[in-house]
């Protein structure tokens, strides 16, 4: 590149405004890129959802329970291969602020549904043999130093008086996946089935069950919400994925406020840069009109000005970048409990760097065109 | 030789034919050229003077093929550049012109070296070929010593030296001069002439300048005045020249 000399002294002939300018974008890719990450925390469920898992909830809503003899019936439909089922057991360890998701699950099905989740034989042995045991992530193990053969106890008052629970941390469990959901605590369903109110006994929060083959989804789940249509607990049946999605509008329009805090981001940040570089721009009127005088062509005055508004845009997004990826971990800390765990992937970098790109692209776009368009002789005469 | 009556032979370098600039300013039409005829030879050194607003920047920008012109043509070394369309100019001027101006105009931020280097940035040299050319453009002017040197380290006349070796680097057909000496102080204007005066008998090139300065006029061969839009008088006629082509 012949003109690098020029560009790369154009951009530093300003340096208090270079840094300005860099610093802007770096805060504002710092912003974008931690909404994307907490857009992408709150879709990660739906993410990783498996392709051949369906969900079974009542159809009144999510709180409302089924009887587990269910399970049974679901697990004779042809496609089904197995069939487990999920409790919200909601309670609180030490204080409201160390939220963490607690699952009363079925251990016998448990596995064969979600062998994404790896817990060591032993541990899960162990596990089947204590009807007070628990699983913990390992995210959820680490935050509160947890280790195996620790009691923990969990405070409920969703089922019946408020009561302490005590569990033994039989074991830890692990995701294939570096960004998989590592927060999750387990306990027994006999453990749980024993200790509530008669009128919860018996039931289950909603079914999970693995298919044969996805493509068996759809015939699966109008059978299922056709077999117990009219009865007393009628179900809704739908994907994972899903089902994941409905979780997470739960929160609100999380996507939509993003987009709308994200959009704002963007375009402060093109005013910002298409600023700098208009400004840029018109106090260079005379030595663009020379360059062309001379023999650079309009394309070429037009590389000039978005090699220059895309440097910018590249140091700043960047540092933008090594600022996320260095806050990422402390604010996902800071908030543990509050937020689903975040988590910068190299996806969310590459997005974050075709984002910084992009605006370089387009704030160097309008000003680019206008030294394009500028003629020599007017230009000249302004001097 | 020059000629302003269009009664060329032909074979001159420039030939201008019927030239005409009409601007148009809230509705009021100023015809800045009125039909001019010019011929330049290769080697000549023309003069253009005439109080403000006469013209002589817009004949030099007609020239440049910075500009175009409303009626007329002109030619250059066989090349009617008055009907080339703005690409086709902006390649033509990068071969054939040098320009230099009274302001300098050089880039601030790029040292007397890269300056003078850029005409040559869009030819197809290698950065060896070009060092070799910017160092010999330099050394004609006189500043081989100073091709480190930003702009802000150098005086006028060395600026106007810098700007001088751009417009020579790459061998252009001709040279435009706007005004070279008119930001320098008497001394430094001379040693700009003398350049200008050594890059036409030593290396044989074709130089048009406009100048308001009487005694930077007359060192060129020529000197031509142009009054509302017309060449008006020949101030330094050649032997046997174009006593009475002068319009």
């Amino acid at each position: 590149m012949k003109f690098r000399s020029l560009i790369f002294a154009n951009l530093f002939r300003k340096k208090i405004r270079l840094i300005l300018t860099i610093g802007s974008f770096a805060i504002a890719l710092v912003l974008f890129t931690f909404l994307a990450v907490v857009n992408s925390a709150f879709n990660r469920g739906i993410d990783i959802a498996g392709a051949d898992r369906l969900v079974i909830v009542s159809r009144i809503g999510l709180m409302q329970v089924m009887p587990v003899s269910y399970a049974e019936q679901v697990r004779a439909i042809p496609g089904v291969k197995y069939v487990t089922h999920n409790h919200w057991f909601g309670g609180v360890y030490q204080e409201e602020k160390n939220f963490f998701p607690q699952f009363v699950i079925d251990p016998e099905n448990h596995r064969k549904v979600y062998p994404e989740f790896i817990v060591p034989d032993d541990q899960w042995n162990t596990f089947l043999k204590d009807q007070q045991g628990a699983i913990a992530g390992a995210k959820t193990a680490k935050r509160f130093g947890w280790k195996v053969g620790d009691r923990i106890p969990i405070k409920n008052s969703l089922y019946g008086p408020t009561k302490t629970w005590e569990f033994n941390l039989d074991g830890i469990y692990h995701t294939e996946k570096p960004d998989g959901d590592e927060g999750q605590f387990w306990l027994q369903w006999k453990n749980f089935d024993e200790n509530v109110p008669v009128a919860l006994k018996g039931t289950a929060g909603w079914y999970i069950l693995k298919l044969n083959s996805p493509d068996d989804a759809v015939h699966v789940a109008q059978t299922i919400d056709t077999k117990f249509g009219n009865s007393s607990y009628e179900t809704k049946t739908e994907t994972e994925s899903a089902f994941a999605a409905g979780f997470a509008k739960q929160f609100g329009n999380i996507e939509f406020l993003i987009l709308s805090v994200g959009s704002v981001v963007f375009f402060t940040l093109l005013l910002v840069t298409g600023n700098t570089m208009a400004i840029s721009v018109r106090e260079r009127t005379a030595e663009l009109a020379v360059l062309k005088a001379i023999g650079v062509t309009d394309g070429s005055v037009l590389f000039l000005v978005l090699a220059e508004s895309m440097m910018i845009a590249l140091f700043g997004g960047v540092l933008g970048l090594l600022l996320a990826w260095a806050a990422i971990p402390v604010i996902s800390a800071a908030v543990t409990g509050l937020l689903p765990p975040l988590l910068l992937s190299k996806t969310m970098l590459s997005l974050g760097l075709v984002f910084a790109v992009l605006v370089g692209i387009v704030s160097g776009l309008l000003p680019g065109i206008g030294a394009m368009r500028m003629r020599v002789v007017t230009a000249l005469r302004r001097v | 030789m020059i000629r302003v009556d269009g009664q060329g032979n032909g074979k001159s370098l420039i030939q201008v034919r019927g030239l005409s600039k009409t601007y148009r300013r809230g509705g009021e039409e100023i015809q800045v050229l009125q039909r001019l005829n010019l011929d330049v030879d290769k080697g000549d050194f023309v003069g253009f003077m005439g109080p403000s607003g006469s013209g002589k920047t817009t004949l030099l920008n007609l020239l440049g093929g910075l500009d175009v012109p409303t009626q007329g043509s002109i030619t250059v070394d066989g090349d009617e550049i008055t009907h080339m369309s703005g690409s086709k100019l902006t390649k033509w001027r990068a071969r054939h012109v040098g320009f230099v101006f009274q302001m300098y105009n050089l880039i601030p931020v790029l040292t007397a070296y890269q300056n003078v280097e850029l005409p040559l940035l869009l030819t197809k040299l290698s950065g060896a070929e070009r060092r070799k050319h910017v160092e010999t453009a330099l050394n004609v002017v006189g500043l081989a010593d100073r091709m480190n040197h930003y702009p802000r380290q150098l005086s006028g006349g060395q600026e106007q030296r810098v700007t001088i070796a751009r417009a020579i680097v790459s061998d252009p057909t001709f040279l435009l001069c706007d005004e070279p000496t008119g930001d320098l102080d008497r001394k430094s204007a001379d040693e700009i002439m003398a350049l200008i005066e050594e890059l036409v008998g030593k290396y044989g090139k074709t130089v048009l300048m406009v100048t308001h300065d009487p005694v930077v006029a007359a060192r060129a061969h020529t000197t031509l005045h142009l009054e509302k839009g017309v060449l008006v008088e020949a101030s330094k006629i050649e032997q046997g020249v174009v006593a009475g082509g002068v319009r």
